[in-house]
């Protein structure tokens, strides 16, 4: 497999506070690959890096062969790497259809066209009875789903999924998997972050483990559960 | 295209607006010159606060400066007029880059600089007033002293000109008013209006979806001020003379935003009713004051700060919204 995505040496503080401290690891095309970590470990600052809301202090981010590093937020989307936000926030005034038909017009001119597209994804998220809803008048799992549609309707070739489970009842959770799985297999690369260890066994081909900003261990999540390592420093704390 | 026109508009819609369009079209021969004169003022407001729309009600960028685009407009067209002998509309095609121009540098300083917010309001503030102290001190256009657009008797209206009797002016503006409004019908449903609605929500959400926000908030300033410019060609001709100290006032700017605000920010009808609402009850009233012999200076400020009041604290999305609810007309779109 190549790689679709390969960080080097990854590193951003913030004052004293070494949030990620030289993170390399790759993912390759057409993984499902999960980093986990305790509460402050980095994860959604490696994210933040990786999507171009921050920029590293050094290192490489290297996506489809080019380096993404130092580019706007909006230049990685239009590169094809597209992100969901722990703390959700679709466009709260608008309804749920429009949510969608923004990202969609990304790389479609015509409104109709990228309407129609929007209904396609709307659909596969369980979400097309509730298109002409105002977004912030949804659920939490609703939102975080409408999140992930207009994230897909930008055409990404990576997904990066910041706690989409977290919160969810373990129906939801079940439902989310499978939508996860579909999406994988159709050939879409993604990147996720998770607290839900059930979810991550479920999923994950790859799993690297985050501690206080450094990369711990890496592996598939079998070979992750047994390492001494993380069961002391994550695993040991939380229940699996 | 008349299908595209239509696109949009209900069936429950189009009854209302055809009949509100024939009123409109018909006013001239079932009003005096007095009503006529407000109606023309009031579709002035509704003009310019439907520029200013677009900038505030559709990409969320607070502008409470919009008197440098119709100053400068004003500017251009009496200056060229009365200068060179150019007529008003080859002086709004010259206004339209001047006011563009100078919304960009607006632009391109505060979105380079990240000035955004309540700063970008008062940077908005700040160019406004620097062009009132700029032309008040400019002896090309007067100064202070101001600048005349000479009133000759025309024997017949001249609208190439825009000299003529306040039909003409009515006939004008209302041609305008209507080709703005469905200007921003078609602007706020196409690529770029989607893009500003997503900026207006949730700027860092319109990037993670590859919206270039820099870009399309450019693109909302420069329309609005060269939109905005036409209301200032228009004021120059219909008064006949700028000041500085008048056209360029952080009091025009706020009077420009009242009636969006009042009628409802970001929506199509919102900036029209609110002025025909503000401007109305504005008139009502000082008739009935001059009807009982009452004379309290201000009392036109105060009632705008009244009702202000009301919109904020009882209507926040302004009058339009909860109307259209009640007409069963309008969607989740404005
Ligand atoms: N913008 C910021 N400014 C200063 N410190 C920050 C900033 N963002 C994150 N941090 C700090 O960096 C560390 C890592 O935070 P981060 O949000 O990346 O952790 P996380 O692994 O996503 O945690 P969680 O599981 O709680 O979401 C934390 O100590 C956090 O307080
Ligand atoms: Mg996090």
């Amino acid at each position: 497999m190549t790689a679709l995505l390969a960080l080097s040496n990854v590193s951003k503080r913030f004052r004293g506070l070494i949030a990620v401290d030289g993170v390399s690891f790759t993912v390759p095309q057409g993984a499902m690959f999960a980093v986990i970590g305790s509460n402050g470990a980095g994860k959604t600052t490696l994210f933040n890096m990786i999507a171009g809301a921050m920029k590293p202090d050094g290192g490489a981010i290297v996506f489809a062969g080019q380096g993404v590093h130092g580019l706007t937020a909006d230049a990685v989307c239009r590169r094809g790497i597209a992100r969901t936000f722990q703390i959700v926030r679709p466009f709260p005034g608008l309804s749920v259809e429009d949510n969608v038909i923004i990202g969609a017009l990304l790389h479609r001119p015509d409104v109709t066209a990228a309407r129609g597209h929007a209904h396609e994804l709307l659909r596969r998220l369980d979400l097309f009875d509730k298109r002409h809803r105002i977004a912030s008048t949804l659920t939490l799992p609703d939102r975080k789903r409408l999140e992930m549609a207009r994230a897909l309707a930008t055409g990404p070739r990576l997904l990066l999924l910041d706690e989409v489970m977290a919160g969810l009842r373990p129906t939801e959770t079940d439902r989310m998997v499978a939508i996860l799985k579909a999406l994988n297999a159709e050939g879409l690369t993604i990147l996720l972050i998770e607290h839900v260890m059930r979810a991550v066994m479920a999923l994950a081909s790859h799993v690297l483990v985050l501690d206080h900003g450094v990369a711990i261990a890496e592996g598939s999540p079998e070979q992750v559960a047994r390492d001494p390592a993380v069961v002391q420093s994550y695993l040991g704390v939380e229940t699996v | 295209m008349m299908a595209r026109l239509t696109a949009g508009v209900t069936r429950r819609s189009a009854i209302p607006l055809a009949l509100l369009l024939a009123a409109l079209l018909a006013a001239p021969w079932l009003v005096n010159d007095y009503l006529l004169t407000m109606l023309i003022i009031i579709l002035y407001f509704g003009y310019a606060g439907q520029a200013w729309n677009i900038m505030m009600g559709f990409a969320g960028q607070l502008s409470l400066g919009h008197a440098l685009y119709l100053g400068l407009g004003g500017y251009v067209a009496a200056t060229l007029f009365t200068r060179f002998g150019i007529g008003p509309w080859l002086g709004f095609a010259v206004a339209i880059p001047v006011a563009s121009a100078a919304g960009a540098i607006i632009g391109f300083l505060a979105f380079r600089f990240r000035v955004a917010g309540i700063y970008f309001a008062i940077l908005t503030i700040a160019f406004a007033e620097f062009a009132r102290i700029g032309f008040d001190n400019w002896d090309y256009v007067h100064a202070s002293s101001g600048l005349f657009v000479p009133v000759k008797q025309y024997a017949h209206n001249n609208p190439w000109l825009l000299r003529g009797d306040p039909t003409m002016f009515y006939y004008v503006i209302l041609g305008a008013t209507v080709l703005l409004f469905v200007l921003c019908h078609f602007l706020v449903r196409s690529r770029v209006g989607y893009f500003w609605l997503a900026i207006r929500e949730d700027e860092t959400a319109a990037r993670a979806a590859g919206i270039d926000t820099f870009r399309y908030k450019m693109i909302a300033v420069v329309v609005s001020a060269a939109m905005t410019s036409f209301a200032g060609v228009f004021y120059a001709f219909f008064y006949n003379n700028l000041f500085p100290e008048q056209v360029f006032s952080i009091f025009r700017s706020v009077e420009i935003i009242l009636g969006p605000i009042i009628g409802g920010i970001g929506t199509l009808f919102g900036p029209i009713l609110g002025a025909f609402v503000l401007k109305g009850l504005a008139e009502a009233l000082s008739s009935v004051m001059t009807a009982f012999g009452i004379d309290l200076p201000g009392v036109t400020q105060v009632f705008y700060g009244v009702c202000l009041l009301i919109v904020v604290v009882a209507l926040p999305d302004g009058v339009w919204p909860p109307l259209a609810r009640l007409l069963g007309i309008g969607r989740s779109k404005p």
